[in-house]
């Protein structure tokens, strides 16, 4: 079946089968592969995008569903070659390791900071439930504080 | 061993001398000029390679040829900070590539050393001894494992071969001045004549340069000289393209006219399929065909949903030998059995722990199978035609994903090409122990005849890992009056790697450390720090039941046994102070002390614990002390700390794969829970540059972990964890 999706702010046109997981749409269909499998139930995070702006885990997310909503993916985050200050925050703190998780933490975080842009400890906790195996958390968290303060500084 | 019975030398690291060892790297290449000719030919028209691993190109731009794989560690970058440093390189103008899996750039130092005698890091030992990995092929090893990067290929490798393609650089300068090459200096990636004011940069002389041989011994640059190493100013080059989604791994591969596979095993493992319904899933869409591969059948389609969807309608009936009627509780009573029935092999057996006099100690300690779980499923996309074989994956061992893809397509190694990427985790998981993921996708692929990926779920990734063993090690010791041990006698039911894994470092007169080799049908792999981590944390949690035996304070106890072992005391002592373990923690909670050296690293963590509302431990903060010798890239090495407690705290609290029927029954998260942001404690770091030799720095802190926490669990509620993981107990802080 033929589904008219928009991601990164273009129309596009796939041809899959109606529960097909988003993800898998974005990555072999679209060719967003920053958008990475983890665990296919939602528990890991690893394929985190936005949907309509919040945060989605797109591993369970039928692809029938995803029409009207406007799909953003970590190759759409910022313009090709820049960086977001999230993005910016993630190197100047020398955050990921293997980096897997990376794209999805990043998409995770973004959300977060732009619903609520002064986070507290627990909100942080609540909001990234995201697995990283290597253990990037204590960055994760420093990356974010200091977007917070850029960002208040601003 | 006729006497069953052996001694251990502690661990050498250094083969008689550096010079030994850096002379056998460069004359790995040097001595070999048709190998450093062909790799020249290689790369013709695209720079010099002078000196093996290092590449200069007229534009004056560094390249340093990295022969390890990158999955998080920093490989990538610390090994061309320690060539740029000897190189006098200018940083900016240094990039890397990963090498190709060929015996060209395997990992000569390792196999040096393997040459000469010295012992291989001993995660290596099993792979080599597999019947198609003989000993006359150790030189090619290409292996990230061990945490070897940094202590060989960069100590032997890339600091020799920075320093040799500099001198090589200068005498190419000197004889085109006619000046002596002792008055030239090289800085930023320039040679500098100063009495005549003439210089030139490193890329208008590299084609001179290459003539020249390169030199095996040259002299390295003391630490004070070093404006690179050591700094906190370098930024690692793989993690821009892992913030933008534009990082390649393998599972990322893009192939013309790929097709994609979804594959399971048969469920028990080491079984066989004896009969297979695969008539529903062929009539599905976009399915292409589906493969019997004996131990697993695999379907596949043009979609990979599709392939995954039409694998759910194949039937199979299999044939598992009597291990569908095992369960997790049926093998540690082997275990237990075994312990008590096989013959005895000894690690160390010292003076005489029967007739030693003392009063009694004993405590039984067991650990359960370990998943490596890493981000990235394994994953692998093939391509057999016209009698090549062409692998994309994630590798550790790319040398050996090639024998194995070979051994899979059919073809001699020379005819398979191995692509590798970037891996989203490796932890040992990805250094084929068993070939499991490799030779299935080759096998798929050339059954299918076109390029297939084939892509495991996260299911059957978890379900048929290759696991941290499960042990069980029983502990006897005799206190003497002064509340020290007389006698320490180990027994443990696995023995894999590192041999020194359950040595202790303390001053105990009579030792006897002996293993059986018990077995299960269960698939067995390095996991991160290997044997360390189950034997820190069985050996620094009976000795912290001696000295609350002996009435002592854990810390003071342990110093009061380093004597011969100043490191070891240095590292406690500073984890101690740094963690304020003299003026006492605040109500409530309470601090655990372990110590434990590994690959050349003795790291000491003190954890600071509470317990919740729901009776689970918390943990506030983690303090560390790592000595590693020198610290090459600190950031990094404050990373991989932070990263090995993190993964150590996930096995410590969470860690169990239990198993069912013969089946593995965890086969996701949370089911298979991780530690997540909200249960990190704080973390600080402290780095000892002892002078000692380099140590490796992606496991060393993994193994104290699970014992800190569970110390300090005793210390505060009396109840001693005896059995990981920390969840299957019930705490209560008022003990």
């Amino acid at each position: 079946m033929e589904f008219s999706l928009r991601v990164n702010g273009e129309a596009r046109t796939v041809d899959v089968e109606p529960d097909t997981p988003l993800l898998w749409v974005l990555r072999d269909e679209l060719g967003f592969k920053g958008v990475k499998f983890g665990c296919g139930v939602a528990a890991c995070g690893a394929c985190t995008v936005h949907m309509d702006g919040t945060a989605t885990r797109s591993c369970i997310f039928p692809v029938e569903a995803a029409e009207d909503i406007e799909i953003t993916t970590i190759e759409g985050l910022a313009d090709e070659g820049m960086f977001t200050d999230v993005q910016q925050a993630w190197i100047d703190e020398q955050v990921p390791q293997c980096g897997y998780c990376q794209s999805g933490m990043v998409m995770a975080v973004s959300a977060l900071l732009d619903e609520n842009p002064s986070p507290t400890d627990q909100d942080i906790n609540d909001a990234i439930t995201n697995v990283c195996r290597c253990g990037s958390y204590p960055r994760i968290r420093k990356a974010i504080r200091k977007v917070i303060s850029e960002r208040g500084a601003a | 061993m006729a006497s069953g019975k052996k001694k251990l030398t502690r661990r050498k690291f250094l083969i008689g001398s550096g010079v030994v060892v850096g002379g056998g790297l460069v004359l790995g290449y040097a001595a070999l000029p048709n190998q450093l000719k062909d790799i020249a030919a290689r790369h013709k028209g695209e720079g010099q390679i002078l000196s093996g691993w290092i590449k200069i190109t007229p534009d004056n731009k560094v390249t340093v040829i990295v022969p390890h794989a990158e999955m998080g560690q920093g490989t990538h970058t610390a090994l061309p900070m320690m060539a740029a440093e000897e190189l006098d390189a200018d940083w900016d103008l240094v990039s890397m590539e990963e090498a190709p899996g060929l015996p060209e750039f395997a990992n000569q130092p390792l196999g040096e050393g393997f040459i000469v005698g010295d012992k291989l890091p001993d995660i290596l030992a099993p792979l080599i001894n597999k019947a198609f990995y003989s000993i006359a092929q150790a030189m090619d090893l290409q292996i990230t494992g061990g945490s070897t990067s940094v202590r060989f290929t960069g100590q032997y490798g890339m600091r020799v071969a920075g320093a040799a393609a500099r001198e090589m650089l200068v005498k190419a300068a000197a004889r085109e001045w006619g000046v002596s090459a002792n008055d030239l200096t090289t800085e930023k990636s320039f040679v500098h004549h100063k009495a005549s004011g003439r210089s030139a940069s490193y890329g208008s002389l590299v084609e001179a340069a290459s003539a020249i041989d390169p030199n095996p011994t040259p002299a390295l640059k003391p630490k004070s000289a070093h404006t690179i190493v050591g700094t906190r100013t370098i930024k690692r080059f793989d993690i821009p393209g892992k913030v933008n989604g534009t990082a390649k791994y393998g599972i990322d591969a893009e192939v013309e006219g790929m097709l994609y596979a979804a594959i399971a095993r048969v469920p028990v493992h080491g079984g066989t399929i004896t009969s297979i319904n695969d008539g529903a899933a062929l009539a599905m869409p976009g399915v292409k065909k589906v493969c019997n591969l004996g131990y697993a059948y695999a379907v596949v389609a043009d979609k990979y949903w599709r392939a995954k969807t039409a694998l759910e309608a194949v039937e199979i009936d299999f044939e598992a030998g009597g291990n569908e009627l095992v369960d997790s509780d049926a093998i540690f009573a082997r275990f237990n059995q075994e312990l008590a029935t096989l013959e005895l092999e000894y690690d160390i057996d010292e003076g005489d722990v029967e007739a030693a006099e003392g009063r009694l100690i004993e405590a039984d300690y067991a650990v359960p199978y370990l998943a490596h779980a890493c981000m990235e499923p394994m994953n692998c996309t093939a391509w057999v035609r016209d009698g090549v074989c062409d692998v994309w994956t994630g590798t550790q061992a790319p040398l050996m994903a090639r024998t194995a893809a070979a051994v899979a397509a059919g073809l001699e190694p020379e005819n398979v090409t191995v692509h590798n990427h970037m891996l989203g985790g490796g932890f040992g998981r990805r250094i084929h122990a068993e070939n499991d993921y490799v030779a299935p996708a080759v096998e798929i692929a050339k059954m299918t005849g076109q390029p297939v990926k084939t892509i495991w779920t996260r299911e059957e990734d978890m379900r048929f890992d290759e696991y941290r063993p499960a042990v069980v090690s029983r502990f006897a010791a005799k206190l003497g009056d002064d509340g020290k041990p007389n006698a320490w006698k180990n027994r443990f039911s696995d023995k894999r790697e590192p041999a020194e894994a359950p040595l202790i470092p303390y001053g105990v007169s009579n030792q006897s450390i002996g293993f059986v080799r018990s077995q299960s049908h269960i698939k067995l792999g390095p996991w991160r720090s290997v044997d360390h981590s189950q034997h820190a944390f069985f050996t620094e949690s009976f000795v912290d039941e001696l000295a609350y035996e002996a009435g002592a304070d854990p810390l003071e106890y342990r110093l009061s046994m380093l004597a011969d072992a100043p490191r070891h005391a240095h590292v406690l002592k500073t984890a101690a102070e740094k963690a304020g373990w003299y003026s006492g923690v605040r109500a409530g909670r309470a601090m655990g002390v372990a110590v434990h050296e590994s690959f050349g690293t003795i790291v000491a963590h003190v954890a600071e614990v509470s317990i919740g509302d729901d009776g689970m431990p918390r943990v506030h903060k983690v303090t560390c002390a790592v000595d590693c010798g020198e610290a090459i890239n600190p950031d990094n090495i404050e990373s991989q700390i932070e990263s090995a407690i993190i993964y150590g705290m996930t096995g410590a609290f969470f860690g169990e794969i239990t198993v069912q029927d013969g089946q593995v029954v965890e086969g996701n998260f949370p089911e298979y829970e991780m530690v997540r942001l909200a249960d990190v404690p704080e973390i600080e770091v402290y780095i000892i540059e002892s002078g000692a030799p380099l140590g490796g720095i992606g496991e060393p802190g993994l193994p104290p972990t699970a014992p800190a926490i569970t110390n300090a669990i005793f210390a505060l509620t009396g109840q001693r964890v005896r059995k990981l993981p920390i969840r299957n107990y019930e705490f209560s802080a008022s003990a």
